[in-house]
């Protein structure tokens, strides 16, 4: 089924509603169908999504002279939609997604903070990414912002941020962070608790903004993938490569299969060497040193591997616009295939351990429940939306190349508690080992890179890949000379932020660091 | 006269040497930890450099941090010397035994976590007021176990003094007494609980959520936190002395003659280095219990403990 068949009950659905929309032609946007719709419709069309069972994937707006132009993608059963509408740049004020969909909430009032959109019917006024580098009134998205900002002389202190408060007798409020013992990134959490249980839980992420939209304007095809690339360090092949495939396709160019095949089985190496790492880390957060120990011994091994074969242990910047930047040398096939299966003798062997243990087992089961029905809610993808029956993974439901070719088992289970999400983890590592050995063995011969012609001005891409932590959406719009224009990456952490907040109630505030670690949300990729 | 001196002489070495050796035992569990979880070891020395590190260092005190806060390290310290003092490590028949018996021991620990607490509350942050409710819970609940457990060993040995205690059991010889059992793994269980060791507390983490003692002290720098550091070595030390002279007093010196000395310290020194691999053994294989399954911990070493009374009181009472 086409896209454009998958979604053609839901346009009859609105033109039976009175909703005029326009389908219009977007062929860098594929597999995504492109509509546009009324600004005053905007707001209806989410409740309409939202009715039909639409996932709410991501909203981005453009500063276009005159107007902003803002688009908004829902996926449903694997294909995807792109809604478009105009504001102008005088009064930019559009109904809200969010009334039909909470995960719409931080996405847009980060969309009012960089481009200053207002949200008529949005419930929550308050600023998210701005804190105190930028005015209220300044809006950094637009074009008339200059790249390097106008920052104060010191970045006065961000005190004012209201966060939820909680009353009665015993309530008291935990702080925690921005900056956080132990190497790992700033966000400040607000616990509400009485006595050791959580009554609320509040985050303010936004402390590690980079600016990364606006510094990608008027970079070039290759400057664009080495900034996706650092998005967010742990997943940088993945935003790598979903930046490169919307450049791709806005330009037209077709990527040597050896370079797909490539780039997949860095992803894979990425998701193995993530995963393994985050369960020793979790067992770490439940004291069970032997277990972290042991993983991030694997992890790391595994990532010599990766720095011998591609030359960065993160394969970094390994993923260029048209191809890869490295090839594979024969000797590393049948070495990754050996140490894949060494690999996962040694984790079967570890999990054989910490399976025996009742101590593990009493931490992990039954803490930090994401109930199904908040996952759908939210639209959260990844390990996260799996582990708590969202059956969904862009490699098997939305396949782009190689995985067309490949067969993706994609784990699922219904609990969703800290056990679900590690189960899952565990057997996506085992997904992926069949996957790395699929891609070993089918690995065709040829070039690794195509050459590189800029686009039209205006062309714009879609990229959407399933990285570790999930489905990663990126937009990329060109503008003059082959220069980026608009660059958006979501990173599912955008989904999986909020369902950390809702799946922490209840629980106990000790608890918090393994249900935290077996989220992992990315504070680079959030904050952007 | 001459040997009243020479018992003062070498009860003040004693004590300085349990005060002295307490970083070393530290080092030891660590070093073993690192060997059982395939890592390279620091050394059994790294304690001291840490100590002497943090000697060094200049502090920060919290604008708000009253004159308790400023106290309570030199108060935990010295509650922890003055145990160490009555502690028996390589001689009975000290004087300083005298000083105090097993009770008076539990109440230094209370002294000393009394105003721990309260400094964890002084600085006002939410992590220091958490540490302090959970380690009075744990306290709370790890106290009568351990006094239960103090009971049963006294009424075998009709005393509370660890010392005559001590040469009681040596001189009864090898028994096997079913309320010692009960007694050692309830001591056992308190000593894992107040020692903030695993499954209870995680005397590694940097993470302040879940922390039991180390959150009370989290705004603690420089020379205040060498004491306390200092202080929960010592505070290790003396529950893995109190075992072993309780349950294994074999080589101690019951005379101040040089070979009995020596022998007495090359004993005692094995046997803490057997108590720390027990120890380590037990913090790998077990991950941290959830923080309200430490109330069904403590409470089964108080039923154990209550059990060793009772068997003492039917079994081993000669009817």
């Amino acid at each position: 089924m086409t896209p454009t068949e998958s979604f053609a009950p839901f346009l009859q659905r609105l033109a039976a509603a009175d909703l005029i929309c326009e389908q219009q032609a977007a062929r860098g946007l594929a597999p995504a169908q492109l509509v546009a719709v009324q600004a005053e419709d905007w707001g209806r069309l989410g409740n309409e999504a939202s009715v039909w069972g639409c996932r709410w994937v991501a909203c981005w707006g453009e500063d276009v002279a005159d107007a902003i132009r803002i688009s908004a993608c829902f996926e449903h059963a694997g294909a995807y939609l792109v809604a478009r509408t105009a504001v102008p740049r005088a009064t930019p004020a559009l109904p809200s997604h969010t009334p039909s969909y909470p995960g719409a909430d931080r996405p847009e009032r980060h969309l009012r903070d960089m481009l200053g959109v207002v949200f008529t019917d949005h419930p929550d006024a308050r600023r998210w990414t701005r804190h105190q580098a930028w005015k209220d009134s300044e809006y950094p998205l637009r074009r008339d912002f200059p790249a390097a900002g106008r920052p104060p002389a010191q970045t006065p202190a961000d005190h004012q941020y209201n966060f939820l408060p909680a009353h009665g007798s015993g309530v008291y409020e935990i702080p925690v962070g921005p900056v956080h013992a132990g190497v790992i990134e700033p966000g400040h959490f607000r616990f509400q608790a009485v006595g050791e249980t959580v009554l609320n839980l509040e985050e303010r992420l936004g402390y590690v903004h980079k600016g990364i939209e606006k510094i990608a304007e008027g970079r070039d095809a290759g400057g664009l993938a080495r900034l996706a690339g650092r998005v967010s360090g742990d997943s940088t092949v993945a935003h790598a490569w979903a930046a490169c495939m919307a450049m791709e396709k806005a330009a037209r160019v077709e990527v040597p299969q050896r370079a797909l095949w490539l780039r997949a089985l860095m992803c894979e190496r990425e998701r193995v060497a993530n995963h393994v790492g985050d369960i020793g880390a979790m067992l770490n957060d439940i004291a069970f040193a032997f277990g972290f120990i042991q993983f991030a011994r694997l992890r790391e091994q595994w990532q010599r591997v990766s720095r011998e074969a591609f030359g960065h242990r993160f394969m970094m910047d390994c993923i260029v616009p048209g191809g890869v930047g490295v090839d594979l040398d024969e000797r590393f096939i049948s070495a990754m295939r050996d140490e894949a299966d060494a690999l996962r003798k040694q984790i079967g062997k570890l999990m054989a351990i910490v399976n025996d243990l009742p101590s593990v087992a009493d931490r992990v089961r039954g803490a930090g429940v994401l109930k199904p029905e908040y996952a759908k809610a939210l639209g959260c993808v990844g390990y996260v939306g799996r582990a708590s029956g969202m059956n969904f993974d862009v490699r098997r439901d939305a396949p782009y190349p190689p995985y067309d070719r490949l067969k993706v088992a994609v784990p699922l289970h219904h609990y969703g508690d800290v056990n679900a999400r590690a189960r899952t983890r565990l057997e996506e590592i085992a997904a992926s080992f069949d996957l790395i050995e699929a891609l070993l063995a089918g690995l065709p011969a040829g070039p690794i890179r195509a050459g590189w012609g800029a686009p039209a001005p205006g062309a714009e891409g879609l990229g959407l890949v399933e990285g570790w932590r999930g489905e990663i959406m990126t937009f990329v719009r060109f503008g003059e000379d082959g220069r980026i224009a608009r660059f958006f990456p979501r990173d599912p952490s955008w989904t999986t932020w909020p369902a950390l907040e809702l799946l922490i109630h209840d629980n106990i505030v000790p608890d918090f660091p393994v249900c935290n670690k077996s989220v992992n949300g990315s504070y680079s990729g959030h904050d952007l | 006269m001459d040997s009243q001196l020479i018992a003062w002489v070498l009860a003040a070495a004693q004590a300085l040497l349990f005060v002295a050796a307490a970083p070393l035992l530290a080092g030891w569990v660590k070093c073993v930890k690192c060997r059982l979880q395939n890592r390279a070891a620091p050394s059994v020395w790294q304690p001291y450099r840490d100590l002497a590190k943090l000697l060094k260092k200049r502090m920060v005190l919290a604008e708000n941090a009253s004159w308790l806060f400023r106290a309570v390290p030199y108060i935990v310290f010295g509650a922890m010397l003055l145990a160490a003092a009555v502690v028996p490590l390589i001689a009975v028949r000290l004087p300083t035994a005298a000083i105090a018996d097993v009770i008076v021991l539990v109440g230094f620990f209370a002294l000393a976590r009394f105003f721990t607490a309260l400094a964890g509350m002084d600085i006002g942050t939410a992590f220091g007021g958490m540490g302090a409710s959970r380690e009075m819970m744990v306290s709370a609940l790890a106290e009568p176990a351990l006094l239960m457990a103090a009971f049963t060993l006294s009424m075998t040995a009709a005393t509370t003094n660890l010392s005559i205690a001590t040469e009681y059991v040596l001189q009864a010889g090898l028994v096997l007494r079913p309320s010692f059992l009960f007694a050692l793994l309830a001591l056992a269980m308190v000593t894992v609980a107040e020692c903030s060791r695993i499954p209870v507390d995680n005397p590694a983490t940097h993470l302040e959520l879940t922390m039991l003692h180390e959150a009370m002290i989290l705004e603690y720098g420089g020379r205040y936190l060498a004491l306390i550091e200092w202080a929960s070595q010592i505070k290790l030390m003396i529950y893995a002395v109190v075992i072993v002279d309780f349950f294994l007093p074999w080589g101690i010196a019951r005379e101040f003659t040089a070979a009995a000395l020596a022998v007495g310290a090359v004993a005692v020194t094995a046997k803490l280095m057997l108590l720390g691999v027990l120890l380590v053994a037990w913090e790998t294989v077990l991950a941290k219990m959830r923080l309200f399954r430490v109330p069904q911990f403590l409470g089964f070493a108080f039923l154990l403990s209550v059990l060793g009374m009772l068997t003492h009181v039917v079994l081993e009472t000669g009817g």
